[in-house]
């Protein structure tokens, strides 16, 4: 029966809608909740920075990924393991600032927001903050002080969708003695 | 998208907002669960709508809710519904072992009083999933030993 032919192919493109989809219902309630855009931006990236303090654990237990030497190569491991192994996608990194302390990741096709579309009274809403807190939450359990945040947006009209990560500083005091 | 993890991090999001939002008493708790089912139903109407889009159509009440133990659990949980068992008379009762939002909480009766929490949203997931098939029904959810669970759906004749 057709019924059974296609849903191996089709299980792991449905688990990413079945996060879409979720997203999509957790940011519906989150405007319900709230008066407005601003705060609603703040308490998606408050979600994303609890998912990326607990994400971050998941993501060296299986990726075995050691410590990085500097922040070019905390931007590869974003871009090609990190975002590879969660959402199935590869982000470019660009616009690198000359002292290498910033870039640029360029997500050329965004899973969250593969059903979406923002209706007009929403127009200062960043549907996927909640990208910005995981990374920064991610970030900083590994000693990385980071300012994350959406500069383009194609939902908002925007040719590309592209977030800027700043490194900020190093986080040292709360390191045993000896740990590494 | 190859993972797991980002869901079940973010429903464990979603529980903790909106058991913060609305800071506890008895009511509020019903209230609570049932902001989390309605959400689950929203994105079981819309799962269905894309996991049924290529299927044959169903032949009667049984044959979707095999649906539902098979594919749609498959789907959404990576493994399908233990045991399947009705009365023939629109009460169906979908029994899952090892429930995947429950099975890394615990293994045993400790942390019983918020399961409910955890299962609220997949209520909702399988009556949405009913509705957008033409079956309204009430799913309830109960729990004695983690991580098994059983939903019992209730079909409304209408």
């Amino acid at each position: 029966m057709s019924r059974q032919s296609n849903r191996t192919t089709d299980s792991k493109k449905m688990n990413s809608e079945l996060f879409t989809l979720t997203y999509g219902a957790l940011v519906t309630q989150l405007c319900k909740d709230y008066e407005n855009d601003e705060e609603v931006n703040k308490q998606l990236d408050k979600m994303g920075y609890n998912i990326g303090v607990r994400l971050i654990e998941d993501f060296l237990a299986r990726s075995s990924i050691g410590r990085c030497q500097d922040f070019r190569e905390t931007a590869d491991v974003i871009a090609k393991v990190a975002f590879k192994m969660y959402l199935g996608i590869t982000p470019s990194v660009t616009n690198w600032s000359p002292a290498g302390d910033e870039f640029s990741l360029m997500l050329e096709n965004n899973p969250l927001v593969d059903f979406v579309e923002l209706p007009d009274n929403h127009s200062t809403l960043i549907y996927s903050n909640l990208l910005c807190g995981v990374l920064r939450g991610a970030l900083e359990m590994v000693q990385m002080a980071v300012d994350v945040r959406f500069v383009q947006d194609t939902l908002r009209g925007d040719s590309v969708t592209e977030i800027r990560m700043k490194f900020i500083k190093r986080i040292e005091e709360n390191l045993p003695a000896g740990d590494e | 998208m190859a993972d797991e993890a980002p869901f079940q991090f973010l429903h464990n999001e979603v529980i903790h907002y909106i058991y913060k939002s609305a800071e506890n008493g008895e009511t509020e708790n019903g209230k609570n669960i049932t902001k989390l089912e309605n959400m689950g139903f929203r994105v079981g109407q819309g799962l269905i709508e894309r996991l049924t889009k290529d299927t044959a159509r169903f032949k009667d009440e049984l044959d979707i809710m095999k649906f539902i133990c098979k594919d749609f659990w498959t789907c959404v949980f990576k493994k399908q519904i233990d045991n399947l068992r009705t009365n023939h008379q629109g009460i169906y009762v979908l029994q899952d072992n090892k429930f995947r939002l429950l099975s890394q909480l615990s293994a045993g009766k400790q942390y019983l009083e918020h399961a409910p929490k955890y299962l609220a949203f997949t209520c909702g997931l399988v009556r949405g999933a009913l509705s957008n098939l033409g079956v309204k029904s009430i799913v309830t959810a109960e729990v004695s030993v983690m991580p098994a669970c059983k939903f019992q759906v209730m079909i409304q004749k209408m």
